[in-house]
């Protein structure tokens, strides 16, 4: 099978991020990266959909052609192949061009099977998955805690406000990978020095112009100070008088 | 302007609060609202700041088929705007749409402003570190709505009905649906979540955030990444980056040291309430309300002081 891992590199998830002078960007120095979260998930399942179906996983991603150090770690827990779509400008490129960019390399490959993060922990838009697969003609399972794959056919769970959804699809399709589907794993000294001598390919991203534009950006604003109202049970009675009479949320 | 097409989810006949929210969005820009529906053209009256409703005929289970023809919706009604709520349905179908209309996505908007004749989205990123507003050039301006944030209208829906039909082939189908065992609110839709972390000692400890939940009647139980990585609770629950983001009127952090990555999905609450041992906590930087002290002591009593409350009403 035909396995594409989609992976994203964005801030890390502990980072404190501040707004560049331009007021529009962020201020990317002092920023480090990581595989979003969500698409650690995707690659796992790409990598366990291959060893239990066969095929080879490539793992695609758009970004900076100088990012391939959270890419090289993707080939060290599995991925038998790399494919940057080098961007310069990555960081502010929105979700249809990115789609768009994702379909076309994902048709060239000949993809069965495209996983991608549930969201990408950036920009928390949850869109180029459905996107993608929109673009492509192809199915679509988003939020997916289980899957099997069986005679180009799959099954997939996911969890909804009303319950659990199974949903029943054809390949080709894009599965979005959400916490509960596999646990992944660690790269190993085999796996690093194996990755150094996997295909890692790179080529300028198919772009369109980015329709959404930022016409500002800026840290929340400021929350009002807080009160400690008390210590222990003794301050429930202020508790509840203050959310009835000054929050008014009682 | 161009009138503004919303996907509205139904649930027992009637829409869901959240669909309310995303038309009550829609409306407040001044723009024609149009509903669009799966179920009986009775519900569009209760599509409240709605007027025109369009109630879709057949087979809704396949969320492909379901885009395509919310996309054609919004063509044969030369619709500028596509709104859904960012529901669970809404955030699988909307990228969809905007996919079928070749026009960006904004998901999860805290805001939407009219200027001049074009639509600009508020959202967070970076799980609400930055907030981003934003303009589409899209004929379509496509976004989700962010639940519990916009107010409904209090003008009703229409008297009237278009019908349409979903008539794409399915390349997926929704085949079962395992319903919850209880009517238990999710984090995003509760108007009020307790949310409980380590402080909390042990998973068995969390029946006391049920317990204010249930006395609140109104409440969802929330949980910090730790315990749901401990597999106190499950990920269902989780407020934060790698979680649930959430805007409650009322937001309780009890046991929650309040990492960079639990603030990001809660700061936008109305209120927070603050509940630690530790003083120095990060969580009482973001809290309106503490108490500083043992949540294992505190909650008893703040459940009965809540039940009182709720009795009185």
């Amino acid at each position: 099978m035909n396995i594409v891992a989609c992976v994203k590199r964005v801030p890390t998830t502990d980072a404190e991020v501040k707004v560049a002078a331009d007021g529009k960007s962020l201020d990317e120095s002092g920023l480090s990266y990581m595989i979003s979260f969500y698409d650690e998930l995707a690659l796992e399942e790409a990598v366990r959909t291959k060893e239990s179906h066969g095929g080879e996983v490539t793992v695609l991603t758009l970004g900076p052609s100088s990012g391939t150090k959270e890419i090289r770690e993707c080939l060290a827990k599995g991925g038998d192949r790399a494919e940057v779509l080098a961007d310069p400008g990555w960081l502010s490129r929105d979700c249809r061009a990115t789609a768009k960019a994702l379909a076309a390399k994902l048709k060239d490959l000949g993809a069965d099977l495209a996983f991608m993060g549930r969201v990408a922990t950036d920009r928390d838009n949850a869109a180029v998955g459905p996107m993608v697969a929109t673009y492509l003609g192809w199915a679509c399972v988003t939020d997916a805690i289980s899957l099997e794959i069986a005679d180009g056919k799959g099954s997939a769970k996911r969890e909804t406000e009303q319950g659990l959804e199974t949903i029943e699809f054809s390949l080709p399709a894009v599965i979005t990978c959400n916490k509960g589907l596999n646990e992944p794993r660690y790269s190993n000294l085999r796996g690093i020095m194996a990755a150094k001598k996997k295909p890692f390919e790179e080529s300028p991203a198919e772009l369109v112009e980015n329709q959404a534009s930022v016409s500002a950006l800026a840290p929340p604003a400021p929350r009002a100070e807080s009160r400690i109202l008390g210590t222990g049970p003794d301050a429930v009675p202020t508790l509840i008088d203050t959310l009835r009479n000054e929050a008014k949320v009682l | 302007m161009k009138p503004i097409l919303v996907f509205v989810e139904i649930t027992a006949g009637a829409p869901r609060r959240a669909s309310l929210e995303a038309l009550g969005a829609a409306r407040a820009t001044g723009a024609e609202t149009v509903a669009v529906f799966c179920g009986e053209a009775s519900a569009a009256a209760a599509c409240n700041g709605a007027q025109k409703a369009i109630a879709l005929g057949g087979d809704s289970s396949s969320p492909d088929a379901l885009a395509s023809a919310l996309a054609d919706a919004v063509k044969n009604n030369d619709c500028g705007g596509f709104l859904a709520a960012a529901t669970s349905a809404g955030r699988d179908l909307a990228p969809r749409v905007a996919a079928h209309l070749d026009a960006v996505l904004f998901s999860d908007c805290t805001g939407l402003e009219v200027s001049g004749d074009q639509l600009a989205a508020r959202r967070p990123w970076l799980a609400g570190k930055v907030i981003a507003d934003l303009v589409s050039s899209a004929d379509v301006f496509c976004a989700t709505t962010r639940l519990n944030i916009f107010t409904p209208s209090e003008d009703t829906g229409p008297d009237s009905c278009d019908a349409a039909t979903i008539t794409a082939k399915p390349k997926a189908r929704v085949t079962s649906l395992e319903a919850k065992a209880s009517a238990r609110l999710d984090v995003q839709e509760a108007p009020v979540v307790i949310s409980g972390g380590r402080g909390m000692g042990d998973k068995e400890q969390f029946k006391l955030l049920e317990d204010l939940s249930a006395a609140f009647g109104n409440a969802a139980v929330g949980a910090s990444r730790a315990v749901v990585d401990a597999g106190w609770r499950p990920h269902s629950e989780q407020v934060g980056q790698t979680g649930k983001t959430v805007s409650p009127q009322l937001y309780f952090a009890v046991g929650i040291s309040g990492a960079i990555q639990h603030l990001a999905g809660m700061r936008t609450s109305a209120v927070i309430v603050a509940i630690n041992k530790d003083a120095e906590a990060p969580i009482f930087k973001v809290a309106d309300y503490g108490i500083v002290g043992d949540a294992l002591e505190i909650l008893p009593v703040l459940t009965k002081a809540i039940q009182a409350v709720k009795a009185e009403a």
